[in-house]
């Protein structure tokens, strides 16, 4: 198959998939989006005869318009328009995942500083202020007192971008030192971390701690509903463990041992997997491209010539 | 020890070594300063200073 990578940085993870990739015999079209123009009526030739393309932009903005350019072209790519939009936005997120049932912590947005205030001493301390666009844990507050609250909401009205101005508070979830962040594919679980850190917020880009973690049918049940109620795609659906956690690494042991839940607090679509490729026995590249090449056939009708 | 290969560091003007397999748009430190620099060419290989981070970069 002709494989589209739209890009504009080659990180380790498009390292990794370009290698297996070319491993497999397959054609890939590196696409820069930052050469490129796009019309509303044609494709712009470097996406001459792909069977699909993989938005990796590292820019939402990007990866938002360029999908719909490629939906509007007929040209399939991964993840859809639909979902890049949905994962985009932490409100959008929040919504899908509640009108679809999944437990999602708790979450408010409030447009002035006076009514995110009144939503933050209704949740009480601590509780979470979030960008609704952002990533990497950038931006995110764990809001533990009144003058911090109105401290913090002063500086996003005054000095932030309109974005800033949409005020996505959030319960603070007790998780106990660590989240889990789980690749899948369309719904099925690839592999999963866990990711620990002293600091509240445990990102691995941000230096937490990763290590394999193995899902239980709770956990899984929830991926697979996370993923369809963002619309599916290869995605980074991150739990938190709620109600008494066992610490065992188990699954069947944590079951059986303790009261676990889970909340799913947001689902990712330009997931990167490096960390986690790192830390599982798992090979992600290669189940990442398995299913690349069942996207591609299921979007062609044929099998994914090599 | 993985293949290196040496480049101009656009900010130092110093010879560096990259490894060999890089491809245009990757992204390499510097050891000399450890800034970010990015692949734009190959043959012959040229980096370039890399973009600062933007607000709604991410996965």
């Amino acid at each position: 198959m002709k494989v589209g990578l739209l890009y504009s940085r080659i990180r380790k993870d498009e390292k990794l998939l370009l290698t297996e990739l070319r491993d497999r015999g397959h054609e890939v079209e590196k696409i820069d989006v930052r050469k490129e123009q796009f019309n509303i009526a044609e494709p712009p030739a470097s996406f001459d005869g792909v069977d699909i393309v993989v938005d990796r932009c590292l820019a939402t903005s990007r990866s938002l318009y360029t999908t719909q350019f490629l939906d509007a072209y007929d040209i399939p790519v991964v993840n859809s328009a639909h979902t890049a939009d949905v994962c985009a936005d932490k409100v959008k997120n929040s919504l899908a995942l509640e009108r679809a049932g999944v437990p999602t912590p708790n979450t408010e947005v409030a447009f002035t500083v006076d009514s995110a205030m009144e939503t933050i001493e209704k949740f009480g301390y601590p509780c979470v202020l979030k960008p609704v666009v952002g990533s990497w844990g950038r931006l995110m507050a764990k809001v533990e007192t009144p003058s911090a609250a109105e401290a913090i909401l002063e500086h996003k009205a005054t000095l932030g971008h309109y974005q800033h101005k949409v005020f996505y508070v959030q319960e603070f979830v007790e998780k106990p030192g660590r989240d889990i962040r789980v690749l899948a594919a369309d719904g099925e679980p690839i592999a999963a971390e866990t990711r620990s850190s002293d600091h509240w917020l445990t990102n691995a880009s941000r230096g937490g701690k990763v290590a394999e973690f193995e899902l239980d049918d709770r956990a899984r049940e929830l991926v697979a509903d996370a993923s369809d109620a963002v619309g599916g795609g290869l995605l980074g659906v991150d739990l938190m463990e709620t109600g008494d956690v066992s610490e065992s690494g188990d699954s069947e042991a944590r079951q059986a041992e303790s009261d676990v839940d889970y909340t799913v607090h947001e689902v990712n679509h330009t997931v990167e997997f490096k960390a986690l490729n790192d830390a599982v026995d798992a090979d992600v590249p290669s189940e990442v491209v398995d299913w690349l090449e069942s996207k591609a056939e299921q979007a062609t009708g044929t099998e994914a010539a090599v | 020890m993985a293949e290196t290969i040496t480049a101009e560091d656009p900010l130092t003007g110093e010879e560096i070594e990259i490894p060999a397999d890089v491809e245009v748009g990757e992204i390499v430190d510097s050891p000399a300063t450890g800034a970010e620099l990015e692949v734009v060419s190959v043959d012959p290989i040229t980096l370039e200073e890399a973009p600062e981070l933007e607000e709604d970069w991410g996965e």
